[in-house]
């Protein structure tokens, strides 16, 4: 079962107006249980081990067991995001332990600006300058074809 | 017929998909639109934080030009993706594409995604083409400018695109369903961008339990964009041309860092670089078999024989690698830093778009620097934008393109007002991440263009009643038989998605040279596997659904059923065999001059028979 849902940390989202696993997952394999108020993977071998649902979970409540036809057991790698980081902790399957951080954003997280700055030379549709050159391109004008 | 709701929503630019060429068309959209008063509408099946190829994130951008700098040209690109293909690309596209990608990691880099700089501050380069980035976030990062240029408004998530809506042989729509309440959607629009993507479990994979999932390339990417633009009637391209990555085995880790950056060697089990043991074979696949970088397909052909041989198991030699690389520090002290920041990167590619590979190292207790490890060849799969070039044939740009490549508008299809990028789009591989966006961009604006010279076009309501009814017929189905049996997923009157996508990618397997076969086939195995598509066509009328995920799911089998039979007819029209590492035909087993050529087809709505055509190949240089 890739992605799996912890029953004593899944509350259902009950703050939110839906629950954020089913509103990321890629697949649409993310459910909530109505009766127990508990979110499941609907079909765990259309998983891709995306981890989207386990970054988004507002109560840490989802993790991943590998595929359980190639990978043998007692490993685990949760991620803990931030606005501008990730860390990663990795523990194999004797017991060893690895840390890893990264950054992921450099800008405030929504605030990315479609033209970034930029100038759109011509307003002309026909031209073959797209929205933001040539500046985008860092020359004068676009890439010479030939 | 099922209860749902019709909703109507009338654009003039509408985008199907939300990865990264939708993204591309989204921004560059959202800006001609404002400038020429049009309204621009963007529909995901899933929610574009999230969605598309690059939803896990990725660990580098493997199409950046660098001609600001110097670094190359346009042609050089060109060149690269020419002899990497075998002959077979089209210039004017991929020319195209490469003077605009700059500019798109250019926006990127402002938008907030972290590319790694040499103490310099100039971008770090995996290989000549290819720059490290942090890229966990890459997808939030590039939707949310999406997002932000459109608005949320304009932005329908979680709607799923079955059809094209045609007007005289125009697009002038789409109609498709949600997947969180009962409602069917028609979008009603002037240009429409096909962006949803390449095709996954066309064919078995390798692994058929609970990995089933663990496809290479997302198994969302389900051949939404190449059944639309088919039942459009659009011309399609190197639909043969599927593509198989050799990647870390089963977990399907990327191996780019390891052979580019790390510069890794991958021997067999006895210890042999394949590279090196088999270098004549490339001798018979001239001119392509001597340029370099070796062109991919050739690359994995000469790692095939080793394992037909019996010569497996296939090591990437990392051990080696980070040994050879940590010895270049002399300095004790300093070399122990060299490893350990060497051992962050190998980690970071994983965990930044593969994670289910780190989790097989750690469950396998992998430590790269103490032991190599296994590498294998995926299951083929459909996608134009990386060595592989399945896709829509469309119009090169005005200023450049051949006389015969360029038909009114950039990027635009044989059919007017559909355009294709991205995976979409065919015929201008490795375009990756990075070029899709570009590509979205190019072929955004050229539909803006085509929308403020063109006007509405209306559709009978009868024609879209037809297509609901259609649509939602597994709902109708299962209503109907599920009373026949007491288990819901066998009844006699019914066939449940999940079946019907097993019995195709069996049927793709054995016959049209999946993993059982070894990418082996013949005439006579393609011709039996088309009369066997033919029976799971009509089957497909038997479709149940349960639920609205299960809808989805049956639509997407029905699409992935279209792409596996161009794919069928294109690979028996070609009467050679031309990309060996992707697959073989066994009767035909050599590169034949007269063969460099386009192989296209097209369905032909109003009779529903596939014409097969070639098309010369004209050079821009």
């Amino acid at each position: 079962m890739p992605s799996y849902v912890i029953p004593d940390k899944c509350d259902g989202c009950k703050a939110l107006d839906k629950t954020a696993c089913q509103y990321i997952c890629p697949n649409d394999l993310m459910v909530l249980n109505k009766d127990t108020m508990k979110a499941y993977n609907q079909a765990p071998e259309m998983c891709w081990e995306c981890y989207s649902c386990v970054k988004i979970c507002p109560t840490q409540a989802i993790e991943v067991r590998g595929y359980a036809d190639f990978c043998p057991m007692g490993a685990s790698v949760t991620p803990m995001r931030s606005t501008d980081s990730i860390m990663w902790t990795v523990k194999f399957r004797n017991g060893m332990l690895k840390r890893f951080k990264f950054p992921i954003r450099t800008t405030p997280e929504g605030q990315a600006v479609p033209d970034g700055g930029y100038e759109t030379k011509s307003d002309d549709l026909k031209s073959p300058y797209l929205f933001t050159e040539p500046a985008s391109a860092g020359m004068d004008d676009l890439p010479p074809v030939k | 017929m099922a209860n749902f709701e019709t909703v109507e929503v009338k654009t003039d630019v509408l985008i199907l998909g939300g990865g990264m060429s939708a993204c591309g068309a989204a921004v560059e959209a959202a800006h001609w639109a404002k400038k020429n008063n049009l309204k621009v509408t963007l529909v995901d099946k899933a929610a574009m934080d999230r969605s598309g190829a690059v939803a896990m994130g990725l660990s580098a951008i493997n199409q950046y030009v660098g001609v600001k700098d110097g670094q190359n040209s346009v042609e050089d690109y060109v060149d690269y993706v020419r002899n990497d293909l075998m002959g077979i690309t089209r210039e004017d596209l991929v020319a195209n594409i490469a003077r605009h990608v700059d500019s798109t990691v250019h926006l990127y880099e402002k938008w907030g995604l972290p590319i790694w700089k040499d103490a310099d501050g100039n971008y770090v380069h995996e290989g000549r083409w290819q720059l490290m980035i942090n890229g966990e976030s890459y997808k939030i990062i590039v939707a949310e400018a999406a997002k932000n240029a459109l608005g949320m408004d304009n932005i329908y998530e979680r709607v799923f695109i079955v059809e094209p809506l045609m007007k005289d042989g125009r697009c002038v729509g789409a109609v498709g369903f949600s997947v969180r309440e009962n409602k069917f959607y028609v979008f009603k629009a002037k240009a429409v961008i096909a962006a949803m993507g390449g095709a996954v479990h066309v064919f078995k994979p390798r692994s058929s339990g609970e990995g089933l999932g663990r496809s290479w390339y997302p198994p969302f990417n389900s051949g939404a964009s190449a059944y639309f633009t088919l039942k459009a009637g659009a011309e399609m391209t190197c639909q043969e041309v599927r593509f198989i990555p050799v990647r870390f085995k089963d977990a399907y880790g990327p191996v780019g860092a390891w052979f580019l950056l790390f510069k890794s060697r991958a021997t067999n089990g006895l210890g042999e670089n394949y590279m090196e043991t088999r270098r004549d074979e490339l001798e018979k696949w001239k001119p392509y078999g001597a340029v370099k970088p070796v062109p991919a397909n050739l690359r994995n052909w000469l790692m095939m024989l080793d394992v037909m041989e019996g010569k497996g198991p296939i090591y990437m030699r990392t051990e080696e690698a980070i040994g050879k690389l940590s010895e270049q520090v002399p300095d004790e002290k300093e070399r122990k830093k060299k490893l350990k920041e060497l051992e962050s990167e190998a980690w970071e590619d994983f965990l930044d778009m593969t994670i289910s590979q780190a989790i097989l190292w750690a469950a396998t207790n992998t430590a790269p620097e103490e032991k190599p490890s296994e590498i294998a060849a995926c299951e083929p799969y459909f996608i134009g934008s990386h060595s592989g070039a399945s896709g829509a044939w469309v119009s090169g740009p005005e200023d450049f393109a051949p006389k015969d490549y360029f038909w009114g508008y950039a990027n635009m299809t044989t059919v007017q007002g559909l355009f294709a990028c991205g995976d979409a789009s065919g015929a201008s591989s490795h375009k990756f991440s990075s070029g899709s966006h570009a590509e979205g961009r190019i072929a955004a604006k050229a539909a803006c263009a085509f929308a403020v010279d063109n006007g509405d076009a209306e559709v009978d309501a009868a024609k879209i009643e037809e297509l609901k009814t259609r649509i939602l017929l597994p709902i109708d189905l299962f209503e109907q038989h599920k009373g026949g049996s007491s288990d819901p997923e066998i009844n006699p009157e019914y066939m449940k998605p999940k079946m019907f996508m097993f019995r195709l990618q069996k049927i793709m397997d054995e016959y049209a040279g999946g993993v059982s076969t070894q990418f082996t086939t013949s005439k006579e195995l393609l011709d039996k596997g088309l009369e066997l598509l033919a029976f799971l066509n009509e089957d497909s009328e038997k479709l149940a659904a349960s639920s609205l995920h299960e809808l989805m799911r049956c639509w997407e089998n029905i699409h992935r059923m279209w792409q596996a039979e161009a794919h069928v007819r294109t690979i028996l029209f070609r009467e050679e065999t031309r990309w060996p590492g992707y697959y073989f035909r066994a009767d035909l087993p050599s590169m034949k001059d007269d063969w460099k050529v386009f192989a296209n087809c097209k369905w032909d709505p109003a009779s529903g028979n596939w014409e097969m055509m070639k098309r010369d190949i004209l050079p821009v240089y």
